[in-house]
């Protein structure tokens, strides 16, 4: 065995793990009602399956994941769906969430389950797939998916398995409990994910604050080939950099993952609902949670169905309501407060502190930086706090940046050694929020522009297709006008003159006609000019044509009552009269022939 | 020729001096021809600080065309919806002093709502779009991507029957700032909590 190495700062606040380690895990009495909000985990949230009303049977899913990096739901126990609707949900915001409720039937009637005790046969997909089927979330508090991170790509070779035991936060002792009680399932959970991984090395990293625990396993690996690593108490030796930091002296590079270092690091109450998901085809319905606080009478940790309200547990430890300050959910160091006991516990709940004022009192108002650089010191990621702050208070995001503030584990011991009490983990919170928040808007501008310039693009386009279109026709127009007009070229000399088609040739034809018979001259003229009978034959269609032509209009203006209409009716009387001389004339024509 | 400028150094140093000018003259001649920078790039910079939203308010027809007017000298101030981050940052980048906005800044992101029943179909706003973030046809019921909708309110003025509205866009929840020590009042200080 090799000597630890260490992760830079850490500090060492009072463990407080004492009060709830005196009782064994008690199970946790069915509650009236269980509300599974349906996001639990890091990722998309589960998309629910059931209908209200439903019955459902325990470990019967209830919501799918809904994308690849999600987790199934699934009902604790036996009951009817009562409703799917907003509920309070255990998360900083005080806030509702999506929630599915059920009123539990009190029988504990279980779905068929899938067990598969020869899993050492199993493919690694097959596996992975049960483990997902599970809805087995990281049970150390982030709650990512298991079968994801489990699941690494072939490329990536894992050569080390961490299972996280430490535990460093003050008054946790769920996974201390677990450990003690049930450290052969815990070494089953390994086994199966020593079976997916196939790494070299297997090492539990534990605290020294825990000696039951480690004497459990110890016992329970015997010479199995994985590594029970005893640590010193340190926090946050917990943290993943940094127990993969202290076990392999490696460390895992900014913005990367341990799987960039060849290390998969899981939780032991992670490992403990593997071995239940695989060996005993139990999903994730229940964890472990410790329940302390001076306001609790009795302090202890639960194996409690997910979807348990909180104010169900406290009641079971005795909370006295009145000299309770705050609920925080999670440790004193990580963990929120929320304004309502109605929360459940969800699957990454470990810890419900009810502390009285005197036990855990609020923060003095923060003080000036006194630039003391105790922060510095303590900082587990070698970040430098005392900047950070300055340039949060500044809203100078490039620099907080570059001062690797996505770096920073949010584990609140710079704010636990500050002597002038600045809240400091919250402003790396909020600027971590805010410098998200504006990278989306980055990229939804960068959308705005992409999608505009495409529009530019289209419109320009179209425009030029429809220019190119006038064009086109304006061509073929003028070609036909061209032809037309050769066409017409071509054929004048030899069409005939169409006399009614034009009244002005007409007339002037009649008149030369007329001149031609009064000289009596017996020219070329006269000899093409048509004989006195065609000629008033002509003149009688002409002013027909011409007088249906002047009625149609006259009637027209008198319906539209426009003023040309007595003009108009002089002309019809006319054009009458001049065809009725005209027919004369040519009865006259008709007579002499 | 070396015992002439031997003996007139006046000549030999003009000579020099000549001889350098010209050597330095067809260097940058030749850089300015081989490395020309095609556009101004300033015009790129420039409209990646502003907000894309196309929305028009600025006077130009775009955010490219008003940035390309602030490369030409045009006021920094014009921007509502990119309010005072985006002068600032303008102001830096061109290093002037930053101006107060020139109009009124919404500080609540709106989307377009189409209230669908309403909608006649006439494909009016879809041409007003600036991102065509709006789907739909003629005599179809149109609706809004919410997702890609920038908020610019161009849509809302040319739709016949006024069944566009702006609605603003719910923010999820994210980690607060804490008040500044200086906030608290003197009869808080003593015991109050900071606030979450």
């Amino acid at each position: 065995m090799k000597p630890l190495a260490t992760f830079h700062g850490g500090i060492h606040p009072p463990e407080n793990k004492a009060q709830s380690t005196v009782l064994p895990i008690a199970g946790a009495s069915l509650p009236d009602e269980l509300v599974l909000p349906l996001s639990q985990h890091i990722g998309a949230p589960a998309r629910p399956c059931v209908e209200p009303g439903q019955q459902v049977l325990k470990g019967e899913c209830i919501a799918t994941a809904a994308t690849a990096i999600s987790a199934p739901l699934h009902a604790p126990t036996s009951g009817t769906i009562s409703a799917i609707e907003e509920r309070p949900v255990p998360h900083p915001s005080g806030g509702t969430g999506l929630c599915i409720v059920i009123r539990p039937d009190g029988e504990q009637r279980w779905a068929p389950r899938h067990a598969c005790a020869a899993w050492q046969d199993l493919p690694r997909d097959q596996l992975l797939a049960q483990i997902r089927a599970a809805g087995i979330v990281g049970l150390g508090g982030a709650g990512f998916p298991t079968a994801v991170k489990a699941g690494t790509r072939p490329d990536r070779i894992i050569d080390t398995l961490i299972i996280n035991a430490a535990e460093c936060e003050p008054y946790i002792t769920a996974d201390d409990m677990l450990m003690r009680e049930r450290a052969a399932a815990v070494v089953s959970g390994i086994e199966i994910l020593r079976h997916l991984v196939q790494p070299a090395t297997i090492l539990i990293g534990i605290e020294d604050n825990k000696p039951e625990a480690i004497a459990a396993l110890q016992a329970a690996t015997g010479n199995s080939g994985i590594q029970v690593v005893t640590i010193p108490t340190l926090y946050p030796s917990g943290g993943e950099k940094q127990l993969i930091k202290i076990l392999t002296a490696r460390e895992v590079p900014s913005g990367g993952l341990p799987a960039d270092i060849g290390v998969l690091c899981q939780n032991v109450g992670t490992a403990v609902a593997i071995h239940d998901a695989v060996v005993e085809g139990r999903p994730l319905i229940s964890r472990i949670t410790t329940v302390t606080g001076a306001s609790c009478q009795q302090p202890r940790n639960y194996e409690v169905l997910i979807g348990t309200p909180v104010s169900h547990l406290l009641a079971l430890a005795g909370w006295d309501a009145k000299r309770c300050d705050r609920l925080i959910i999670g440790g004193p160091m990580m963990g929120f407060s929320v304004p309502d006991a109605a929360v459940p516990v969800v699957k990454t709940t470990n810890c419900i502190l009810a502390p009285t004022r005197e036990e855990l009192p609020p923060p003095p108002p923060a003080q000036a930086c006194i630039r003391c650089g105790l922060c510095a010191e303590a900082c587990p990621a070698s970040l430098l706090p005392q900047q950070l702050y300055w340039f949060a208070r500044s809203g100078e995001h490039d620099k907080l940046e570059a001062h690797h503030l996505f770096d920073c584990i949010e584990c609140g011991a710079c704010s636990y050694v500050c002597p002038s009490s600045i809240p400091l983990v919250q402003y790396y919170r909020a600027s971590k929020a805010e410098i998200r928040h504006k990278q989306r808007e980055r990229e939804q501008a960068e959308r705005a522009r992409q999608r505009f310039e495409a529009r530019q693009e289209r419109m320009a386009r179209e425009a030029a297709e429809r220019e190119a279109r006038r064009q086109a026709r304006a061509a073929a127009a003028a070609a036909a006008q061209a032809a037309k007009a050769r066409a017409d070229a071509e054929a004048r000399p030899e069409a005939p003159i169409q006399p009614a088609a034009d009244p002005v040739q007409a007339a002037i034809e009649r008149a030369r006609a007329l001149r031609a018979g009064q000289t009596g001259d017996s020219s070329a003229a006269s000899s093409t000019a048509p004989s006195p009978r065609q000629q008033a034959e002509q003149k009688v269609s002409t002013l027909e044509a011409r007088l249906t032509k002047a009625r149609k209009r006259h009637e027209e203006a008198v319906a539209g009552g426009e003023k040309t209409a007595a003009a108009l009716a002089s002309v019809v009387e006319k054009l009458e009269q001049q065809l009725a001389a005209a027919r004369a004339e040519l009865e006259t024509t008709e007579e002499q022939t | 020729m070396i015992d002439l400028l031997a003996q007139h150094p006046l000549i030999a140093a003009s000579g020099a001096l000549l001889l350098l000018g010209a050597l330095f003259g067809a260097v940058l001649g030749y850089a300015a021809v081989r490395f020309r920078v095609e556009g101004n790039p300033i015009v790129d910079d420039i409209e990646n600080l502003l907000p894309q939203t196309q929305c028009g308010q600025c006077g130009y027809p775009g955010c490219r065309p008003y940035a390309e007017a602030i490369a030409e000298g045009e006021a920094i101030n014009r921007c509502p919806p990119g309010g005072e981050d985006t002068i600032n940052a303008l102001a830096e980048l061109l290093n002037v002093e930053p101006e107060p906005l020139d109009g009124e800044v919404n500080p609540v992101k709106m989307v377009a709502y189409i209230r669908e029943a309403e909608c006649i179909g006439c494909t009016k706003c879809l041409q007003a779009c600036p991102v065509d973030a709006i789907v739909g046809a003629a005599r179809f019921m149109h609706t809004v991507m919410a997702d890609e909708c920038t908020g610019c309110d161009l849509c809302v003025e040319p739709c016949p029957v006024d069944c566009i509205e702006m609605r603003p866009v719910a923010t999820p929840w994210q980690w607060q700032r804490p008040l500044p020590p200086e906030q608290l009042i003197a009869t808080d200080r003593h015991s109050s909590e900071v606030p979450a």
